[in-house]
């Protein structure tokens, strides 16, 4: 069997682990196995109902009385007894900031190799899988050795899995964990949630400037447009790099990585290590004085010249049409 | 507070990578050298506590023998010290990388004083594992909190890191030593200036040999480079005289 571990994002599946259980089914198909989900506490045992529309008919919940927020080498100890007890032949989950960490720390507590970022397998002798490196540059085939065979999915690059209306309630089991005092020595103690405005990682439009915009004074237009969009302001490391923008707007395979159905890149050149944050885009438009700038190899719509008059064109024009 | 900081040395990638016939390795001939951005801020992050608490900072790499690049970079930065672990350059999985660095750790340590935190990647530039901070933790049996975007030692020598999310920031407390694994934007790297250049040339660095590796439970077999296929863009105009088009097309997708 194939565990697939599903994170949830407001109280639903998340898309990434959508993505990734396209993943796991494919193998544990090969395998001629079928996939069973691990979510964790109470919120995930309300989100097990969901899969049902997945093909999933065994679900186990990871509980502890400690579990209440993020602690992640407990959760980690929680997946390893949950693997001792089922023997699953993979561990799988997506390729997040969370999936990574909690297969990593799988991995070193385990003795167990793990692949991060993978977008295919083939079972055989081990695992042959498919993985991104350099945040897209270049692929890696690899053999991974080690059962349970551990790998993350890499985000944006496999299509959710499909739900189907016909499946039944899954089978939902409480796994109760043994923790001691080291397993929580890392651990959420508190939050602290940021205010308003349209978050980057799930705006329906994103407007973000490169070394282009020239200066932090610059963004002023972008922000204009994203306010008329209702889409969020994002940035390339150029503009971090020189201060103008905060980090946490910054895209790419060191910043975040969306998936808009419009990316506006207005002076981005469009190196592979920003393309690899927004890669998920349905839609890029490029605004661009070079004709030539290499992200016009990914964009669907383009227009070049200075977005210090584009942008402003077009803003005027939609306050026209308003 | 003593500190050290591990950072791996990776080509700049261009365009399109150039692979070796085999498809083993990438030909690094034309290319420069650099390590991740995410390493980047932890070198400066080493500075600034030794700036902000006093003792002193260690860089560690392995790698080849021209790893010292990176080294004396992280020493211009105001690193105090740098040691390499000597490979002939084949690339390891990161439970041999894990193994090799700990050696070195627990050789640094028993010459002088135990490192209060130790500081890493959130992940490689080119290999991308999320592994080697953690593996490290886990063998010098050292807590780990990784991807953080803040780090602050109190007074009193705990420990306040935040790694951000979604929905805002995540608060973690805890006790040195500790190791962290940090993303760009925990700080804003400073730029090195010609007088720590100067004194980088001039740094003797400590070297220790690398085993050779193990066998590797993830074994890299060959790389590809990704297919593109490049999108059919359709220009919507140029310059200002656009808007329209624009305009409409933003209409068209509803996103108006
Ligand atoms: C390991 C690693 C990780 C990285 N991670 C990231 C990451 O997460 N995110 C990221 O963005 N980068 C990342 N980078 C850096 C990346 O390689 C590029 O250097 C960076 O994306 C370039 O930013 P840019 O496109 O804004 O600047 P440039 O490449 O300088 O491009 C500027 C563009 O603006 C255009 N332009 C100039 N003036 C105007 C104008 N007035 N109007 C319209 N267009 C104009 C130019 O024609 C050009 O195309 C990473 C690099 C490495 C090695
Ligand atoms: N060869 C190496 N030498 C020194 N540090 C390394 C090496 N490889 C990885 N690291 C460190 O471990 C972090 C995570 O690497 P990885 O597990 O490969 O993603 C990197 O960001 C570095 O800080």
């Amino acid at each position: 069997m194939v565990l697939a571990f599903l994170e949830l994002e407001q109280g639903e599946i998340s898309e990434l682990s959508l993505q990734m259980l396209n993943l796991a089914a494919d193998i544990a198909a090969q395998m001629n196995t079928g996939v069973q989900a691990v979510l964790v506490g109470e919120d995930g045992r309300t989100a097990a109902g969901d899969l049902a529309a997945y093909g999933i008919s065994e679900v186990h919940v990871v509980e502890h009385e400690e579990l209440v927020d993020y602690a992640p080498e407990a959760l980690a100890q929680g997946l390893l007894q949950l693997m001792a007890a089922l023997q699953p032949k993979a561990l799988i989950a997506a390729g997040s900031d969370r999936g990574n960490e909690l297969l990593a720390r799988v991995s070193v507590r385990g003795e167990l190799p793990m692949a991060a970022n993978c977008i295919a397998a083939s079972a055989g002798e081990g695992l042959r899988v498919t993985r991104v490196r350099w945040g897209g540059s270049l692929l890696e085939e690899a053999v991974l050795r080690g059962c349970p065979a551990l790998l993350t999915v890499m985000a944006h690059m496999l299509a959710p899995i499909e739900a189907s209306p016909a499946g039944s309630e899954p089978n939902i089991s409480s796994f109760q964990t043994t923790l001691n005092a080291d397993d929580l020595r890392v651990r959420v103690t508190a939050r602290e949630p940021v205010g308003g405005g349209v978050s980057l990682n799930n705006a329906p439009v994103v407007v973000s400037g490169g070394r282009g915009v020239g200066s932090a004074e610059g963004f002023d237009i972008l922000e204009k447009l994203a306010g008329q969009l209702g889409a969020a302001v994002g940035c390339s490391r150029a503009v971090t790099n020189n201060g103008w923008r905060p980090h946490s707007d910054q895209v790419g395979q060191t910043g975040a990585q969306i998936s808009p159905e419009l990316y506006i890149a207005c002076g981005i050149s469009g190196a592979i290590q920003h393309m690899s944050g927004c890669r998920g885009a349905k839609r890029i438009l490029a605004v661009n004085t070079d004709p030539e700038a290499p992200i016009l190899q990914r964009a669907n719509y383009a227009v070049t010249g200075d977005l210090h008059e584009v942008l402003p064109a077009l803003s005027a024009e939609i306050d026209k049409l308003a | 507070m003593e500190i050290l900081v591990c950072v791996k040395r990776v080509p700049v990638p261009g365009v399109r990578f150039v692979l070796t016939e085999d498809e083993r390795e990438i030909v690094t001939r034309n290319l420069g050298f650099t390590i991740s951005p995410h390493e980047e801020c932890a070198v400066e992050a080493a500075v600034q506590l030794v700036e902000q608490h006093g003792g002193s900072s260690t860089v560690l790499t392995m790698g080849e023998p021209a790893a010292v690049e990176q080294l004396r970079f992280a020493i211009s930065m105001g690193v105090n010290e740098a040691v390499l672990i000597e490979t002939d350059g084949g690339e390891c999985d990161a439970a041999a990388t894990t193994a090799a660095i700990v050696e070195a750790v627990r050789a640094e340590q028993s010459a002088g004083v135990p490192f209060d935190a130790l500081l890493f990647g959130n992940e490689s530039a080119d290999a991308g594992n999320y592994q080697v901070g953690l593996g490290v933790a886990h063998a010098l049996n050292l807590p780990c909190v990784v991807g953080i975007k803040a780090l602050d030692v109190q007074a009193d020598g705990s420990v306040v890191a935040k790694r951000e999310i979604a929905e805002g920031w995540e608060v973690y407390e805890l006790a040195l030593p500790a190791v962290f694994t940090v993303k760009e934007g925990v700080n804003l790297p400073r730029y090195p200036l010609l007088r720590g250049r100067l004194a980088a040339k001039k740094k003797e660095i400590k070297t220790y040999p690398a085993q050779g590796p193990g066998e590797a439970g993830l074994e890299m077999m060959a790389f590809k480079n990704p297919q593109e296929t490049a999108s059919q863009v359709e220009v919507l105009g140029e310059g200002p005289g656009a808007a329209p088009r624009v305009a409409a097309l933003l209409q068209e997708m509803g996103v108006l």
